[in-house]
């Protein structure tokens, strides 16, 4: 079976859990930004977890179905529709052969997930179907998807609809948004004043947050401890000899706009970091709307490693949910 | 040198073998990143070598990060015992210096640039002491480069030149990153030059343009099609000058599929480079001239 895709919505692109392997050649993991989110819609309609499906920003596409499926669409609250008809998130359900899947406007969150029984059968490029435009891999052609694009659907089992994950096993973000950090990285070139300002100050989502990178606005500039540049480094005090960048860190170029790196984020650069977002908070952060208020919290790596079993916990409860 | 361990988040691992760059720093990382590989340590996921600094990925459910941290420490002696020298091969790259495509990209991002008034190449030549940017470009070209990190984008070299700590070139970033750099720039920032491996934003500073691609996801480039890759740290770079005409008859080679890079095998010997840096570049550039 296929998709026709009747209109692409915003910026909606196939993701499944990335392409791990390839960071040192300046290859990202990629994958779906809220990997929560997609793992649950991927149960919802009896696909392994990592099946690739739709990520969907800001606005949903619209989808025509040439055969039926179960279908489940989980993360931001999209208002989902079958032929004008309101279907629930989180919930799987039938679109029949002829039936066109759409969307009402996004009432909170930013991107939501569409799983379909089967999975998007695309080809793998580098093990995995996510898209990831910048070095032309995965999706179609290595894009986002088009207007007129026919997505192939893999076989998949029809299992029943009606199976929903409980609203208590959902998970977005709050307001403002609480995002745990462990400092660490280049955090020593910061001052004592400005690390404490740091976790003080209120933040906001600026308008650039993308796969990429999300960056954030209104705390105060980041002081340094004075030195001389070493070798090799540039001259302004946030630059550094180019390394890697970890999944998650937050530069900040300048001292002035820090910027937590995503999942398709560059694999190293010249500017320092000063700590990362904790693993378990990582799929939040897709989540976020630009001019969403954010603080930052820091922490110690015993309540990483425990936040870290808590969301593990909330999946296998899903599962064990769903059966 | 003074390595600095630190953690990235409950993640990752990072290691600094130095805060300024250099090759024993690099040779040292190189190293490093290599025993921990060789070790084979359960739960790690990604080794990812840099200029001077490696960082290693790890699933902390499988192996608690205090764990993973010890177990790489425990590593550094192997670094320091390991020999600094390695077979790789020198690839000559063809730069069409000054360049139509650059000098409009650089013309479009003026306002984001330390010297709005001139060029790139100009900037550079000026803040390191050349006459003209002839000058600099002829120090560009005519002394090896040393490939030290792959990374940023697909694909992408950084490259470190092959001469004493007093000649090597520096140049400062863009006061701010431009939001695009044509395929193929060849560019420069901090110590490093690079190569841009896809078309995207960027900071270096830019100064010419090679026609020969070194990412090809289609992998449709007769020399891309083991990989998609062409560079791995370890290869050394001989960047050599060529003209609007040449550019365009290797650009049609690359799209008639007959184009082949110059490429020699040789080996690098650190010892030895830093007890004679004219005379091993020479032996380094020989082997490409006789491949």
């Amino acid at each position: 079976m296929s998709l026709k895709i009747v209109n692409p919505g915003l910026s909606t692109s196939i993701q499944d859990l990335g392409r791990p392997g390839y960071f040192h050649l300046g290859i990202p993991m990629g994958g779906a930004m809220d990997r929560f989110a997609l793992r649950a819609a991927n149960m919802l309609v009896g696909n392994p977890e990592g099946a690739a499906g739709l990520e969907a920003v800001f606005m949903g596409p619209v989808i025509e179905f040439d055969k039926t499926a179960l279908v489940a669409v989980t993360g931001a609250d999209l208002p989902v529709k079958v032929d004008g008809e309101p279907r629930a998130g989180w919930t799987a359900f039938i679109v029949k052969a002829g039936q066109t899947l759409s969307f009402d406007f996004l009432k909170s969150g930013a991107r939501a997930y569409i799983a379909i029984s089967g999975g998007i059968d695309t080809p793998e490029a580098l093990g995995s179907r996510s898209t990831y435009p910048i070095g032309a891999l995965g999706g179609i052609n290595g894009r986002n998807i088009q207007a007129g694009d026919v997505l192939p659907i893999g076989e998949g089992d029809m299992i029943e609809e009606g199976q929903s994950v409980p609203v208590e096993m959902r998970r977005l973000p709050g307001t403002p948004a609480e995002l745990r950090v462990l400092p660490g990285l280049y955090w020593h070139r910061l001052t004592e004043a400005a690390q404490d300002g740091f976790f003080e100050d209120d933040w906001a989502v600026a308008l650039e947050a993308d796969r990429m990178g999300y960056r954030f606005k209104g705390g105060r500039p980041l002081e340094f401890v004075a030195r001389e540049q070493p070798f090799g480094a540039g001259a302004d005090p946030s630059n550094i000899v180019d390394g890697c960048y970890s999944y998650g860190s937050i530069q900040v170029p300048g001292g002035l706009e820090p910027i937590v790196l995503h999942r398709d984020a560059v694999s190293g650069g010249g500017y320092f970091t000063l700590g990362a977002i904790i693993s378990a908070d990582m799929d939040l952060i897709g989540q976020l709307q630009p001019h969403t208020p954010v603080k930052f919290k820091k922490v110690e790596m015993a309540e990483a490693t425990a936040a870290r079993k808590a969301r593990k916990k909330m999946l296998s409860d899903i599962r064990a949910h769903l059966g | 040198m003074k390595t600095r361990y630190t953690y990235g988040g409950d993640e990752h691992i990072y290691v600094e073998m130095d805060d300024e760059m250099s090759l024993d720093a690099f040779f040292k990382s190189l190293s490093m990143s290599n025993a921990v590989r060789e070790a084979n340590i359960d739960g790690v996921t990604e080794i990812c070598p840099a200029n001077a600094s490696f960082q290693v990925r790890f699933d902390p459910d499988v192996i608690a990060p205090e764990e993973m941290m010890r177990r790489v420490q425990e590593l550094e002696h192997k670094a320091d015992d390991a020999e600094k020298q390695m077979a790789t091969r020198i690839v000559e790259i063809p730069v069409y210096y000054q360049d139509p495509w650059t000098h409009e990209t650089l013309m479009r991002f003026r306002e984001r640039h330390q010297d709005p008034s001139g060029t790139d190449l100009d900037y550079a030549a000026r803040i390191n002491g050349f006459d003209s940017a002839e000058g600099f470009i002829e120090a560009h070209h005519s002394q090896p480069w040393f490939v030290s990190m792959v990374g940023f984008v697909a694909g992408l070299p950084f490259l470190y030149q092959l001469v004493e700590r007093d000649k090597q070139l520096q140049v400062p970033k863009y006061l701010r990153p431009r939001t695009d750099t044509p395929k193929q720039t060849v560019g420069y920032g901090g110590c490093f030059s690079c190569i841009y491996s896809v078309r995207g934003a960027g900071g270096y500073q830019m100064f010419g343009i090679t026609p020969m691609p070194i990412f090809d996801p289609e992998q449709k480039v007769g020399y891309l099609q083991d990989f998609m890759v062409f560079f791995k740290p370890g290869d050394i770079v001989k960047f050599k000058p060529i003209d609007r005409e040449e550019y365009d008859r290797i650009l049609a080679a690359v799209e008639a599929g007959t184009y082949a890079p110059r490429i020699a095998e040789v080996d690098f010997d650190l010892d030895a480079f830093n007890a004679d840096m004219v005379g091993t570049n020479r032996k380094l550039m020989e082997a490409l001239n006789v491949a």
